[in-house]
């Protein structure tokens, strides 16, 4: 006969206008602050997949040393190198590659112009996976052995990187965290509006017989409510950021920038944002209910 | 509930807000199932404070107030809803939701009880018919006359069978004919064994109806008269009354 109207009109509330904003701006905001926790995870992952277990031995020439003179440097170099325990293989890096990874940074052109320039010569080892290498006495033996040699196990660089990357990390989470409690903040601050605007109505249904569970029911659907809508909003500017993103850093040379590519289980996690803010939302909103109801007769 | 249990009862019950002075002093009384109470005394003597006791919207400071036989000082807060849907009110300032219309007012206390969509579509239409509400079913209450939300507020009191049934002033805002008519409303549901207490300070309304006197004068609980005889029955509080 008739229809079960909003008992506490909350959607007229002011709240309700800008708490979705403030709730879509919050989730844009972790869903950033998350990616960019996955991406870097991912990085300083691949960084380690891509340098523990890899030597480099770099040979600097000698002013106008003749190329046979030098080649036998680097033949010498790679005999002890393979002979070593613990080194699986041991191969030059071919000059063309060189001038390659020089590219990015001198440009094409500027490249043209030193292939008469001594470049250093360069020899990739693998390590023996689980294998034990003394560097140190590897890299005395090698400068011993063939003048100018010089070996890098990369780990001085790694640890910085990795240093620099979990540090942004630590970083994000900090972030996640504020956005949290400023979430948290916020929907104290607009249930609490919400109980001072029907505060007769909310006494009247407690002098008549209503539950707290029964009265904070209707703030906790309002608040589902209003961060779903803005919970979705928030993730779809996120995703749309996120494409953006990667498109431009797919148009920047490579080598530069790690590609921003984010798994579908990363997708999935990110869209967790979203039900995490809800679930924020509907649980401050009880809370904060039943506390200012708790304190009625 | 029989008639003939204790409903409710004060003993040397005292009330204050917050630091304020106290507003009741020692007041002790006990109230019957199926009796009629008028609850009189001047404006500031304490009715609507004594009332606030009885609904539960308000501890006292000291003294025991038990409601149904439960101490109220000593029921789990979870217990308590279930108590106070036992006693209907009607307040004073109607205390209507604005938003609602008179048939989602009135079934405010089935919906909060759990009742069922079929049951209230049955029972609020037949009760807003009964108090005279049939043309205004689905009237908001800003565009209802006084007396009209009233009956809105009387029919939401009872919509639930109350076992007690408490009204502040209820006929403070009519005219003396609807003011009557109001009576022989809450009569009607006396007679069907709701328990009731009635406050005001119409002297001449109360002198109309054989029910006896609840008389508060500063706070104190001053007099308890027996019924006096009258042509209608009035139910028995010489059983009840403590002092």
């Amino acid at each position: 006969m008739f229809g079960r109207a909003q008992i506490l009109p909350l959607s007229r509330d002011a709240a309700s206008r800008f708490l979705p904003w403030l709730i879509a701006f919050m989730v844009w905001l972790a869903a950033m602050a998350m990616a960019a926790v996955m991406a870097l995870s991912a990085m300083s992952g691949d960084w380690r997949q891509g340098l523990t277990g890899t030597l480099t031995v770099q040979i600097v020439p000698k002013g106008d040393e003749p190329a046979d003179v030098m080649d036998a440097r680097v033949a010498a170099a790679l005999a002890l190198l393979r002979r070593t325990p613990g080194i699986a293989s041991a191969d030059p890096i071919p000059h063309s590659r060189v001038l390659e990874l020089l590219e990015p940074w001198l440009g094409r052109d500027a490249m043209a112009g030193t292939i008469g320039l001594p470049l250093p010569r360069l020899i990739d080892s693998q390590l023996i996976p689980g294998a034990a290498v003394d560097t140190g006495a590897l890299g005395a033996a090698l400068s011993a052995a063939v003048p100018g040699a010089a070996l890098d196990d990369h780990g001085l660089w790694l640890e910085r990187l990795i240093a620099l990357a979990n540090a942004v990390e630590g970083i994000a989470f900090a972030v996640l965290a504020l956005i949290a409690i400023v979430a948290v903040a916020t929907i104290i601050f607009a249930t609490r509006a919400g109980l001072a605007i029907h505060h007769q109505v909310i006494e009247l249904l407690h002098l008549i017989g209503a539950r707290d569970g029964y009265i904070s029911a209707q703030f906790q659907w309002q608040a589902f409510w209003l961060s779903i809508k803005g919970g979705i909003a928030g993730l779809a500017l996120a995703a749309a950021t996120l494409a953006a993103l990667g498109y431009l850093m797919g148009q920047i040379e490579a080598g530069l920038l790690p590609p921003l590519s984010l798994t579908l289980w990363q997708w999935v996690s990110l869209s967790s944002v979203a039900i995490c803010a809800t679930a924020i939302s509907v649980l401050t909103a009880r809370l904060t209910v039943i506390s200012a109801i708790g304190r009625m007769p | 509930m029989a008639d003939g249990d204790e409903v409710i009862r004060f003993q040397n019950v005292g009330m204050r807000y917050g630091l304020g002075k106290e507003i009741l002093h020692d007041v002790s009384f006990r109230l019957n199932a199926g009796s009629f109470h008028f609850l009189t005394g001047a404006s500031g003597a304490g009715k609507s404070s004594l009332l606030r006791l009885m609904y539960l919207a308000q501890r006292p400071s000291r003294g025991l107030v038990t409601l149904f036989g439960h101490d109220i000082a000593t029921t789990p807060r979870r217990e308590l809803p279930a108590l106070r849907r036992r006693v209907g009110v009607v307040f004073q300032d109607f205390r209507l939701i604005d938003h609602l219309t008179a048939l989602e007012n009135v079934a405010l206390p089935l919906r909060i009880a759990g009742a069922s969509q079929d049951q209230i579509d049955e029972h609020v239409p037949e009760l807003l018919r009964w108090v005279g509400l049939s043309e205004h079913l689905n009237a908001r209450p800003p565009t209802l006359a006084g007396g009209q939300k009233q009956r809105v507020a009387i029919a939401r009191a009872v919509i639930a069978r109350p076992h007690l049934l408490l009204a502040d002033e209820p006929t403070g805002n009519v005219d003396d004919s609807i003011a009557m008519r109001l009576m022989h409303l809450l009569e009607e549901l006396h007679r069907i064994g709701t328990t009731i207490v009635v406050a005001t300070h119409n002297q001449p309304l109360v002198s109309r109806f054989a029910h006896p006197r609840l008389h508060l004068a500063d706070g104190e609980l001053l007099s308890f008269p027996a019924a006096s005889p009258t042509t209608q029955p009035a139910p028995s509080l010489t059983s009840g009354a403590t002092d």
